[in-house]
Order: structure tokens, then C-alpha cells, then sequence
């Protein structure tokens, strides 16, 4: 029986003298100033229950209310169509599960190749159930492809699902235009947009753009973990997948997380003032010092404007991921990647495979996101580390000597 | 990403990770032998000196290389350590059980590391035989045998090249 002793591990480990963080796809370090904007809120005040009369059940209330209006603000849409859950998994399940559940009637449904699992797996359950899923193929920078879509939807199609920005390789999808076509096809069509990765990011009006659902995430802007949005555009229904005592949440039960939704309201405030302009600097001086630094490198994802400003995703030839990631983590650089060695089952990142990776790029590939708190000297750090890492690993390995 | 699992390894499989013991390949190795593919994500080379001692080939020096995760790295850096002056027929007797015990452990989604090091330096150890084989050598390949075979063909078999098509 392995019985294995993290702690031990750990200790094995040691603290390197610098860290550098850069593993806020899976989860993120959260900022001191939200991390204080929350602690009133377990003690202080608002620690009621928001549909309690009461004080302290008001002052959550405040918290709940305020916190749908500064989204809101930056969605351009009204603060009524904002509902908090617990994640962004659970709110594109909601999407997905929940605007079908209400539609009352099955159909074909399509998402894009390179969806997050928390559209995809949701999606493909619904096959059980009598719904038809397609998979929209995506180029290989992950862009999909407009006329398929255009081919794809019918009148037999009810929902489509396309990431605003996808969560692994950066590619920023032309929504806007996708949403038109879908449209156009079949004005019907529930348009959901999973824009975890776009939210602060990337210029993001729901309405401008389309689409009928959106789902936003927390940590993914460096507010705490346990909270996502659903926003909901008017007319479109929903139905809540959790049963229970609804609250101030129409489409989610239970006690509503107040100290997350407050440090999540201060992490909105931070990310839609600062700008990312810096980050894109950032991420083009990571991307550039390890392709000029590394022999056999492959970028994943496209370049420039068309790429996420926080996402770096390359691809190591000869040395696997997991490998990597351990390698990284011993001097203090923190990341993950899509190797199949890090996953429950034999299979790397879909993403990988579905821009036409082979199987080598796709084990070999580690995922970077940058922060505003970063800065070039932390950026020139990790190129260094990379570079030995990558080295040694190579040494080890029987691949690509010729 | 894909769907993952917690890996606490061992303080043994990180030590060994770290400061690998007979990394490197041999240069005119009596025996070698490569077990794993590159699509699987996991490689294992196993380099074996061998020197006649009485009636038996024993391993005077083994070395590895490994393309793969810290577990695969540990577990053929180890296996290199624990055939060192042993007979081919002692060595043949290594399970990976044993590989894995010497590791501290293994979560069960890495056992595959440990098989692969077994596999990769049983099929060294035939090649080693080849066209002579002896009494104690089995003439089937062996269940570690099988399952290292059945790694570097599980990918297509599984997907037939491609995941997340259509």
C-alpha cells in the first residue's frame, strides 16, 4: 500500500531562494490587497445570511449587490443578469446543462475542439440525454474555423459553445464574428462564451459581442478560488442544476460566499485598473528568451494581438513536461504542463492534439501566466532556469542526439 | 488542462531525480536495449557491462538514459543501482514491485515507470541471449514484458493516432 507523506516531500524539496510563480491557469496567488479586502467579512461584518433580516445579513446583502455591479460595470450589461456560483467549472456547467434543462426539447449542440472540460464533458453528457454534440475543428493556432461553423449550425442546433480565449495555448477567437454567423444561420441558438481567460484581459463587452451566456472565474483575475459568474443576457432561460433554498442567487442554492465575493470585487477593481499592456511586454520578452535561448522550441498558440497578453505555452522537444515541471519547481519556477505524465489517464492536453500537435510537442509542453505583479527581472529569472532545466533534462534523455 | 492527479512522490524519487546515479549512455555496451515511445511520453534506455564470472554473466556496470517524468527518471536510475553486480539470471528475477519498494513508492498512475524500467532491461538482457538462450530465460515474454509492449502500442490502439477529433 503507498502510503506517500506529502509533508515529506516537501521538506525533500526545500524552499528555493527565489520564486516565480507563473501556474495561474490551475490556480492562482492572490494579492495581499484582496486578501484583506475579504478578512472583514469573516468577522467584522457581512457574515450574515443575505436574505436574513438582520444587520449582518444586510451588510452581506452590500457585499452580493455591489459585487454584480462592479462586473457588471465592466460587462456593460445589468447588474441583474450577474449569478455568482462556486467556480467557473460550475458555471459553465450551469451554461450547458442548465440552459438545456430549460429549453425542454433536444437538439445539436456544438463546441470547439479546444473547449475547457468543463464545456466539453458537460456537453458530451448531454449525449445520454438525446442531444447531438459536434466538435468544431480549430487551425493550428486554434482559431476555429468560421465556415465550418457556418456549415455546422442548423435548425436543428440549440446551443453552441467557443471560448473567448482559450485557456492553454492564448489564442484569442474571433467571437464577434463567430456569434454573427451563428446568428445568422439560426437567430435561436443559445451562444455561450466561456471567458475565463478573456476577463480582464481582453476587450470584453457581452452584448457587443452576442453572445447569451458568459462565464467568468475568479482566480483566473487573482481574486480568491470559490467564485464564478454566469451572466445571463436577457430572455435567455436558465434552470438551476443544484436543488435547494435559493438565496439572493436565482440559479444557485446555498449560503452565498460573501468574503470571496468581496476579495473577488477588489480583484476586479485591481484588474480592470491597472491595464495589461505591461503583461504583453512581459509575455514577448518570455516567449522570445526562451525560443532564442532553447534549441528545438516550438511556440503553441498564435503571436501578437490574436494571443492572450498573459499566456506563454511552448512546446520542448526531447524532454517530457511533468519532468520539466518537477525540474522548474526545484529552482523556484512554478508551472504545469499538458503532458499525459501529470493526468489520470495516457492522453495529453486535447488542446495540444487538436491544433495538430504531435504527440512528442504535446508531452514536452509547458504553460506559462503572467501577472502584472511580475516584473522583466522575474521574466529574465525564469529564461535562465528554463534554459539549465531544459539542459539537463536533455542530457538525461535518449531522444534527439542524433 | 487534462484531467489530473495528485503526485506526492517520494523524498527517494525526488533525491534520485535530482542527482541521478549511471545516468548517461554507454559506449559499447555489451547489452542495450529501449523500451517505451516517444508518443507515450516515456522512453527507457538500459546500457548493461557484462563480464563472464564462473558460470555466470554478471553486471559489472549498467547505465540509463530516460525521456519521461521524475518517476520514469528515479525508477531507471534506481534499476540501474540495483543490477550492479548481479548475475543476468539474478537480475532477470527483478520485479517491479521491487523497483517501486526501492522508490519508497509509487502512485498508482506511475507504476508504469517501474514496468518500463523492468521491461527495458529484460529485453536487454535477451538481446543479450540471442540465439543462446539459457534453461532459466523464458522463452514467452514475461507479464512485464507484455505490458512494456503493450505501452509503446497503446497509443494508437487507444486513438488511433489522434486525440480530440472528431
Amino acid at each position: 500500500m503507498f502510503m506517500p507523506s506529502v509533508s515529506a516531500l516537501l521538506k525533500a524539496h526545500g524552499t528555493p531562494p527565489k520564486e516565480v510563480y507563473l501556474d495561474h491557469e490551475n490556480s492562482g496567488w492572490v494579492p495581499p490587497e484582496v486578501v484583506e479586502a475579504m478578512l472583514p467579512y469573516f468577522n467584522e461584518r457581512g457574515y450574515g445570511h443575505p436574505s436574513i433580516t438582520n444587520k449582518p445579513g444586510w451588510e452581506a446583502l452590500e457585499v452580493v449587490e455591489s459585487t454584480a455591479e462592479t462586473v457588471a460595470a465592466t460587462l456593460s450589461v445589468d447588474p441583474s443578469q450577474i449569478h455568482f456560483v462556486h467556480s467557473g467549472t460550475e458555471a459553465n456547467n450551469l451554461a450547458i446543462l442548465g440552459s438545456m434543462m430549460a429549453l425542454k426539447r433536444k437538439g445539436k449542440i456544438i463546441v470547439s475542439d479546444i473547449e475547457h472540460y468543463s464545456v466539453l464533458l458537460p456537453a458530451l453528457s448531454l449525449e445520454d440525454a438525446g442531444f447531438r454534440v459536434v466538435r468544431a475543428p480549430v487551425d493550428e493556432e486554434g482559431f476555429v474555423d468560421i465556415d465550418v461553423i457556418r456549415e455546422l449550425v442548423d435548425s436543428e442546433t440549440v446551443l453552441v459553445s467557443v471560448q473567448a480565449v482559450n485557456h492553454e495555448i492564448g489564442t484569442v477567437q474571433r467571437l464577434k464574428e463567430i456569434v454573427e454567423v451563428v446568428k445568422d444561420r439560426n437567430p435561436d441558438v443559445i451562444f455561450h462564451t466561456d471567458a475565463c481567460d478573456a476577463y480582464g484581459k481582453v476587450p470584453l463587452k457581452a452584448e457587443e459581442i452576442g453572445v447569451d451566456l458568459m462565464t467568468l472565474s475568479s482566480h483566473k483575475i487573482l481574486g480568491p478560488k470559490g467564485v464564478g459568474v454566469l451572466w445571463v443576457s436577457e430572455g435567455v432561460r436558465v434552470e438551476p442544476i443544484l436543488k435547494g433554498a435559493l438565496s439572493s442567487q436565482s440559479l444557485w442554492p446555498g449560503v452565498e460566499n460573501v468574503p470571496a465575493l468581496a476579495g473577488f470585487r477588489k480583484a476586479v477593481e485591481l484588474a480592470f485598473q491597472d491595464g495589461l499592456s505591461r503583461v504583453s511586454s512581459l509575455r514577448d520578452r518570455l516567449i522570445n528568451g526562451i525560443l532564442d535561448g532553447v534549441p528545438d522550441t516550438q511556440l503553441n498558440g498564435p503571436s501578437g494581438e490574436m494571443r492572450a497578453p498573459d499566456n506563454v505555452n511552448i512546446s520542448f522537444l526531447h524532454v517530457e513536461g511533468e519532468a520539466l515541471t518537477v525540474e522548474l519547481s526545484l529552482r523556484g519556477v512554478y508551472v504545469s504542463s499538458g503532458s499525459a505524465c501529470t493526468s489520470r489517464v495516457l492522453e495529453p492536453s486535447h488542446v495540444m492534439l487538436a491544433i495538430g500537435k504531435d504527440y512528442e510537442a504535446a508531452h514536452g509542453s509547458l504553460l506559462f501566466k503572467l501577472t502584472r505583479y511580475h516584473s522583466e527581472g522575474d521574466v529574465d529569472y525564469v529564461v535562465d532556469q528554463v534554459i539549465e532545466s531544459v539542459g539537463r533534462l536533455r542530457e538525461i534523455s535518449p531522444l534527439g542526439k542524433g | 488542462m487534462s484531467t489530473r492527479v495528485p503526485l506526492p512522490y517520494t523524498p527517494t524519487v525526488l533525491e534520485l531525480f535530482r542527482n541521478p546515479k549511471n545516468m548517461g549512455k554507454m559506449e559499447n555496451p555489451d547489452a542495450s536495449a529501449q523500451a517505451g515511445s516517444p508518443a507515450c511520453g516515456d522512453v527507457i534506455s538500459i546500457y548493461l557491462r557484462i563480464a563472464r564470472e564462473g558460470d555466470e554473466d554478471v553486471i559489472e556496470e549498467a547505465k540509463f538514459e530516460s525521456y519521461g517524468c521524475a518517476a520514469n527518471i528515479a525508477a531507471a536510475s534506481i534499476l540501474t543501482e540495483m543490477v550492479k553486480g548481479r548475475s543476468l539470471r539474478d537480475a532477470w528475477e527483478i520485479g517491479w514491485e521491487d523497483v517501486a519498494e526501492r522508490l519508497g513508492g509509487l502512485p498508482p498512475v506511475k507504476r508504469h515507470c517501474s514496468i518500463l524500467a523492468v521491461g527495458g532491461l529484460r529485453r536487454a538482457i535477451r538481446h543479450y541471449y540471442e540465439g543462446s538462450r539459457p534453461e532459466w530465460l523464458p522463452e514467452d515474454l514475461t507479464a512485464v514484458e507484455k505490458q512494456a509492449l503493450e505501452e509503446e502500442e497503446m497509443i494508437d490502439r487507444f486513438y488511433g493516432g489522434r486525440i480530440g477529433g472528431e
